[in-house]
């Protein structure tokens, strides 16, 4: 039985979220969850998280004190439905300047860098949600055996498209920004174009696979 | 056409941001004091989603390399044209190739400069606004800098709403177009408020809290003492939004702004009320500021206030 827990965030936004373990079918509620509610009248942005969502409202929006009991009903009447399931292939050049990383985690995690690009290319990664940066994706499926802690200092300046391992999480940096993730390897895939439409190319519920492309 | 001589700190184009594309990890962007940015796009008789620049921290200098109608809120910056002082708070005439000047405030950060139909800029993803940590929008996607040119669009407002501005605004400024920073700053208790220490809660509420010349669009950090969670365990990653009070492991608070990224992961103990945000925007680094608990009902309340001083303004201006 999953607990639920609704709190406000501000006057205009409140969040619902899951306790208990980590869950991909409560993750796949969410993002049900999220589209229903992005089309209410009043709401101003439906943000799902890691097996949470927040939604904002409008300052206008009529009953905003009823928001709470709204996110808990619509929870309870939304199912977990499997959104069209896309499939991404990232392509990779790991290690090298692309990957400055690469040789510190095989030494953290005791393989070889060889070992560390098999796991990495071999696994399924799934989508749960974006943040952090524009079409920056949270991916879960990393192989334990791949857990490295990040910097201690982030660096002032990772190159878009770096491919990077922080402690249990895996993902890909759509754009320059500082960052202290590992970096094993770099892809000239394009991840985030405010030109297009949608602006993203992974979006919540896609199946990722990193291809080797060293 | 406007040429930018010398920027403040950081310049940038700004209109009232991106709004529901937060799920894709795009931020809102937009002015860091919405008030008076609304109220300078009113004075010269612009849509409210009109563009504008926003110059935190002048001196700077700008020459109109063309005729237009413009206006100045936010900190007074002491500003003249040529060697003609400008009011802040009123629609101004100037006349091609004149320079406008801005000084360092005395007392706020942050300038808003409208131009009669606003600035031309590309709309990026439904908004102007310059998103200077993603590099899109505004003008290139950067801080503005010496030799930058800006176009405007053809003004929608008749002369005679031109006039009419004058005589409304004078009325007002010296009450609602100046920031009013000797307040408190307001917030609600954030949803991990009860994990903090005793001490803590009462610290955030009871200590000067000094802003750091660390802070910047993104979000302001907060010297003071440190405040320390007793309780609790790590954070799933969540949504943020601007207003929201996150502390970090070291114990200094940060505020988060109009640049805030989409998610974060750090405890959040207060929200700063949306109608006290632009106030604390306008707080000077190194300069000292007090917070105050509300409630969401007071907070609202607090919002409708600005709105309906908007909507009135808006009114006396059409007459």
């Amino acid at each position: 039985m999953t607990a639920l827990r609704t709190y406000w965030l501000n006057e205009y936004a409140a969040a619902l979220e899951t306790t208990g373990p980590l869950s991909l079918e409560n993750q796949r509620r969410f993002w049900h969850l999220s589209e229903q509610l992005r089309s209410r009248p009043g709401v101003r942005e439906v943000v799902p998280g890691m097996n949470n969502l927040s939604v904002e409202l409008d300052p206008g929006a009529p009953d905003p004190d009823g928001l709470l009991e709204q996110l808990k009903s619509a929870w309870h009447a939304c199912s977990a439905i499997n959104l069209p399931t896309r499939r991404i292939d990232i392509p990779v050049r790991y290690g090298g300047t692309d990957g400055c990383d690469l040789d510190e985690v095989a030494r953290h995690t005791g393989l070889s860098a060889a070992e560390v690009i098999r796991l990495h290319s071999s696994a399924l990664y799934t989508v749960y949600f974006l943040g952090f940066l524009p079409g920056f994706a949270y991916l879960g499926g990393l192989d334990p055996r791949l857990a490295t802690p990040r910097h201690r200092t982030p660096r002032p300046l990772v190159p878009a498209g770096s491919v990077g391992i922080g402690g249990d999480q895996t993902g890909i940096y759509p754009m320059a920004s500082p960052g202290g993730w590992r970096l094993i390897g770099r892809t000239e895939r394009t991840l985030f174009d405010p030109a297009a439409t949608p602006p993203v190319l992974l979006r919540p519920g896609d199946t990722v696979r990193f291809v080797d492309a060293s | 056409m406007i040429t930018v001589l010398k920027s403040a700190l950081q310049t940038t184009v700004q209109d009232q941001g991106r709004r529901g594309l937060r799920h894709l990890g795009v931020g809102a962007a937009g002015p860091m004091d919405r008030l008076s940015f609304s109220v300078a796009n009113l004075l010269v008789g612009n849509p409210p989603d009109a563009a504008g620049l926003e110059l935190t921290l002048p001196p700077a200098r700008l020459r109109f390399e063309t005729p237009c109608e413009f206006a100045l809120t936010g900190a007074d910056c002491a500003a003249r044209l040529d060697d003609q002082p400008v009011p802040i708070g009123r629609r101004i005439y100037a006349a091609g190739a004149q320079v406008l000047h801005l000084s360092a405030p005395l007392h706020a950060a942050i300038a808003y400069l409208a131009v009669a139909g606003g600035l031309s800029t590309p709309e990026v993803m439904g908004s102007r606004s310059t998103d200077v940590q993603a590099r899109f929008g505004g003008l290139e996607g950067r801080a503005l800098r010496a030799g930058d040119v800006l176009t405007t669009r053809a003004a929608t407002a008749s002369a005679a709403t031109a006039r009419a501005a004058l005589t409304a605004a004078a009325a007002t400024t010296p009450s609602v177009l100046l920031p009013q920073l000797g307040e408190q700053i307001r917030i609600l208790p954030g949803p991990e408020y009860d994990e903090f220490e005793a001490d803590a809660r009462e610290a955030l509420v009871a200590a000067t809290w000094i802003v750091s010349t660390q802070s910047n669009r993104m979000a302001y950090r907060l010297d003071g003492p440190l405040l320390k969670r007793e309780r609790g365990t790590d954070l799933r990653s969540h949504a943020v939004f601007p207003g929201v009070v996150q502390v970090p492991p070291g114990g200094t608070p940060m505020v988060l702004m109009a640049d805030a990224q989409a998610t974060g992961g750090y405890p959040r103990i207060a929200s700063v009320i949306a109608a006290d945000l632009g106030r604390l925007a306008q707080r000077r680094p190194a300069t000292a500021l007090h917070f105050a608990l509300e409630t969401r009902a007071g907070a609202r309340v607090a919002w409708q206030k600005q709105q309906t001083y908007l909507q009135r303004l808006r009114r006396s201006l059409l007459q």
